[in-house]
């Protein structure tokens, strides 16, 4: 029996949401290609000795934070997944949302203010030793705040992996009477495992692709990344070749290191049963809570840390006056606006791939993937390194001729910042549509349930939960963005971000402090908000 | 996003309404900090338009180099009438897009060094300076080579020439104290060097946050906080060997020379009521004739002794080569 037609409306969501996706990609180098077509000069330029260089650092740096990151965020997540009830979980879940919405120089400020030369330790330490503290500017500031950025991130997605766990397993488990250890490598691992190399090759390409932390805490241009020469190569040497050269170089590089992270990754059988046990959790024994309370607490206080100094920085400015002022409210709208769509269209892409790729592998069965399961897959996921300049500047070659730039800026913004954030979207739906889809297909297919009836009777309740942690992250990180609004910003579309470093261009710190914190407390809102959309039902999953 | 509809309507009625309505219109494409609410802009909108009775309309991108990408993206079919935020660095690769006309009569610009160019024409002008915190360093620097032979312990944050404006001016000043010996002196440098950032902004706020007690930036800075935050504990280091300097300047573009608009802004633009405005929005020197005299505060700015700049096609033909040099020896 064949659980999926090929014409199933599934796949035929997938393969336009992939349509989509590459219609903005292709059309964004095609304008650039035909722009840079009549000097490669540039192009071939790029490859100097110096460039090496750079391909090793920006490899180096992204392995060791994706290290960083990943290895302690599937502890924590194992941790909380562990402790359901421990004090302000739904809190720091939440609070674990917020690092992607700030922007890289807040958070650089944020770090610094506890480690920096004239942050937080370096008074104890000049207090305790006498000894002035170095600051952590080369490759460890770079970790620090990669670290800072990614470990929560890493930590939900894992979280969101383990709790498609079916109860039954711990319910087999206690009569077992499994103990930590047995439970982790039997049950929670292979869930884990599933997810490790999405969320491993996310954290990635976040961290090969980052720019202004790199130069900043960097210490100088020995700390540079790829993504540094595209700019350069697209703001003051404007040679459009070379920004595609090495655009393509970084895919590449990427995509050899996510092949790599695959092989540690397996692809688990879902399980065929409708869970019939209670959601039950496992029993933790006093020495392993106390490790695990240990771990969250770490995590909590290394994430909270800098935003606690954000918002103390935020506090000494002006709200009241801030908060006032026009422009800020209607950036504040803006933003807000933006987000909302931007997530929508995000959750909404990765929710049609996810789906695709489910029913194409149920019709593979057995044998090779085919390339377009690939694509749904891991490939969507690229989409990550390529630059939002590089995609902004080809489409404004592209429609130069064709209209009013201009207007077309707003859905360019909700548009590039959709597909940027669908891959975290994406890690977020996936494990529980699949386990979702593994327990359901059989029973829809002998019922004749499909379709819309399907999604509202079947799929929506067991996917409500990962589509508003999806929905979150996918705000977030719109709500943060500056790549694309930089380009198309203009005065009648400003965002929270863009004014905060206009501020901070024209010495009024004091303001740009005060909206890092309106900004924070607005994704918080938006955040919160999705997080009880999500929790509609108390049905297990 | 009421606003934004809004701007997408009257677009459209413009559109729609033909030539007669748009006429009267003056699209000015200048950088963020120029229209933002403290900046000159409103006021600049508000003079002018009182004097040709049309329409000002700008549209501002992040920085100057921004703004001359945006013009190159935009090609021949640019809305932009006017452009106007670009500096001496630019002006080579602006005039080689073959998107700008001459400019028209205009009164004498008042630069260091005077003026001759027949495309673009300066607004207004400003030299690169060391900003260091009085608090925290007690003998500033007294020349560019003290900052470069002094001790490694007082750091400075720099900006990248490859991504900034002032990172780009600290280049050139270096080499043009150094000449071919720039190399070795940013060897000397960099030990000072605490880090290298993306943007002015960046290294601005790593040094109000006291990461470092010096920072490039402007001799003008200074001014902005003693006549808005009223302390004078940020100050500009005076060097021997003279101060880079930076001009700002507008051009009028292919699209523009179509409007007759366009050439009675450029004049307006170096008299009194424009020029009045900049110093105190702008934290730069008015580059023509003002009614009012300047703020006191400007008087107590480092005065240079001497002023360095190379012609704008020095820079277009040598910039590539020396932030290469620079690379070469900043990331060993």
């Amino acid at each position: 029996m064949a659980l999926a037609r090929p014409t199933d409306p599934r796949i035929a969501a997938g393969v336009i949401a992939l349509a989509a996706i590459t219609l903005l990609i292709g059309g964004a180098f095609l304008g650039l290609l035909f722009e840079g077509a009549h000097d490669l000069s540039g192009a071939w330029a790029a490859f100097d000795p110096y460039l090496l260089r750079v391909v090793r650092f920006t490899l180096w740096q992204a392995a060791l934070s994706t290290l960083l990151s990943v290895v302690p965020a599937l502890l924590v997540a194992r941790a909380l997944s562990r402790h359901p009830r421990f004090f302000g979980r739904g809190f720091i879940l939440q609070l674990f949302a917020l690092p992607l919405a700030l922007p890289a120089i807040v958070a650089a400020l944020g770090i610094l203010a506890l480690y920096g030369r004239a942050g937080y330790f370096a008074g104890l330490s000049s207090a305790v030793g006498g000894q002035d503290w170095p600051g952590i500017y080369g490759l460890s500031g770079i970790l620090v705040a990669h670290v800072f950025f990614n470990l929560p991130l890493a930590t939900r997605l894992f979280l969101e992996a383990l709790q498609t766990i079916p109860s039954d397993q711990w319910r087999l488990a206690s009569q077992l009477g499994m103990g930590a250890r047995p439970a982790f490598r039997l049950i929670e691992w292979p869930a884990l495992r599933a997810a490790l190399p999405g969320i491993a090759g996310l954290v990635f390409m976040l961290c090969v692709t980052s720019f202004t932390i790199v130069l900043t805490l960097g210490g100088g241009p020995a700390a540079t990344t790829l993504e540094v020469g595209i700019y350069q190569a697209l703001r003051f040497d404007f040679d459009p070749a070379r920004a595609v050269t090495l655009t393509f170089l970084q895919i590449a590089l990427t995509f050899v290191v996510v092949l790599v992270l695959t092989r540690l990754g397996a692809n688990v059988a879902g399980d065929a049963n409708l869970p019939v046990a209670p959601r039950r959790y496992p029993q933790v024994n006093g020495a392993e809570a106390s490790l695990n309370a240990a771990l969250i607490v770490g995590a909590l206080l290394f994430v909270a840390g800098p935003m606690a100094a954000t918002v103390t920085a935020g506090l000494s400015a002006d709200i009241g006056r801030l908060a006032g002022e026009a422009a800020v409210r209607q950036a504040t709208l803006t933003s807000a606006a933006f987000a909302l769509l931007s997530a929508l269209l995000s959750v909404m892409l990765s929710l049609a791939l996810t789906m695709a790729r489910g029913a194409l592998a149920l019709n593979r069965r057995s044998g090779p993937k085919t390339l377009l399961e690939h694509a749904t897959d891991t490939g969507a996921g690229f989409v990550l390194v390529v630059p939002p300049i590089v995609i902004g500047a080809g489409w404004f070659l592209l429609l130069r001729h064709a209209g009013d730039v201009f207007a077309i800026a707003p859905l360019m913004v909700v548009t590039v910042n959709a597909v940027m954030a669908m891959p975290f979207a994406l890690r977020a739906v996936r494990p529980a549509y699949d386990a979702a889809s593994a327990r359901h297909e059989r029973l829809c297919a002998q019922l004749g349930i499909s379709g819309l009836a399907r999604w509202r009777l079947i799929d929506w309740p067991s996917m409500r939960r990962p589509l508003a942690t999806a929905f979150a992250f996918a705000m977030a990180l719109s709500l943060g963005d500056l790549g694309v609004i930089a380009l198309f910003g203009s005065d009648s579309v400003q965002t929270l971000p863009y004014l905060l470093l206009a501020r901070m261009g024209s010495y009024r710190t004091q303001d740009a402090a005060g909206l890092a914190l309106l900004l924070g407390l607005v994704c918080l809102a938006l955040v919160l908000a999705a997080d009880r959309l999500g929790k509609g039902t108390a049905r297990d999953v | 996003m009421r606003t934004f509809l809004y701007s997408l309507v009257s677009a459209a009625v413009v559109a729609l309404s033909g030539p007669a309505l748009a006429k009267d219109k003056l699209t000015v494409y200048t950088y963020e900090s120029f229209t933002a609410d403290w900046g000159p802009g409103p006021v600049v909108k508000k003079e002018f338009e009182a004097e040709c009775g049309c329409d000002v309309e700008f549209v501002s991108v992040a920085d100057g180099v921004a703004l001359l990408n945006r013009v190159r993206l935009e090609g021949a079919s640019t809305k932009a009438d006017i452009v106007l935020g670009l500096d001496t660095n630019l002006t080579a690769d602006a005039k080689a897009t073959g998107l700008f006309a001459p400019h028209g009569p205009v009164s004498d610009a008042a630069v260091p060094g005077g003026w001759t160019d027949d495309t673009f024409v300066p607004f207004d002008y400003g030299y690169f300076a060391v900003v260091y915190d009085t608090e925290k360093l007690k003998s500033p620097p007294k020349s560019l080579k003290d900052l470069v032979e002094g001790s490694a312990d007082d750091k400075i944050v720099i900006q990248d020439p490859r991504t900034s404006t002032p990172g780009l001016g600290l280049l050139l000043w270096v080499k043009s104290v150094y000449g071919d010996k720039a190399p070795e002196a940013w060897a000397k440098l960099k030990t000072k060097v605490l880090t290298v950032t993306p943007g002015w902004s960046e290294a601005y706020g790593l040094f109000t946050k006291g990461e470092a007690p010096m920072v490039l930036s402007y001799t003008t800075s200074p001014a902005y906080h003693m006549v808005a935050e009223n302390t004078e504990r940020y100050q500009a280091a005076s060097f021997e060997e003279g101060e880079y300097l930076q001009i700002e300047v507008a051009g009028i573009t292919t699209t523009g020379a179509k409007n007759p608009l366009a050439a009675k802004f450029m004049a307006f633009m170096t008299g009194p009521k424009f020029q009045d405005a900049i110093p105190e929005t702008n934290w730069m020197f008015p580059a023509g004739k003002t009614d009012k005299p300047l703020n006191p505060a400007f008087d107590r700015l480092v005065k240079p002794t001497k002023t360095l700049l190379f012609s704008p096609e020095e820079v277009a033909a040598n910039r590539k080569a020396w932030v290469d040099e620079w690379l070469a020896v900043m990331s060993k």
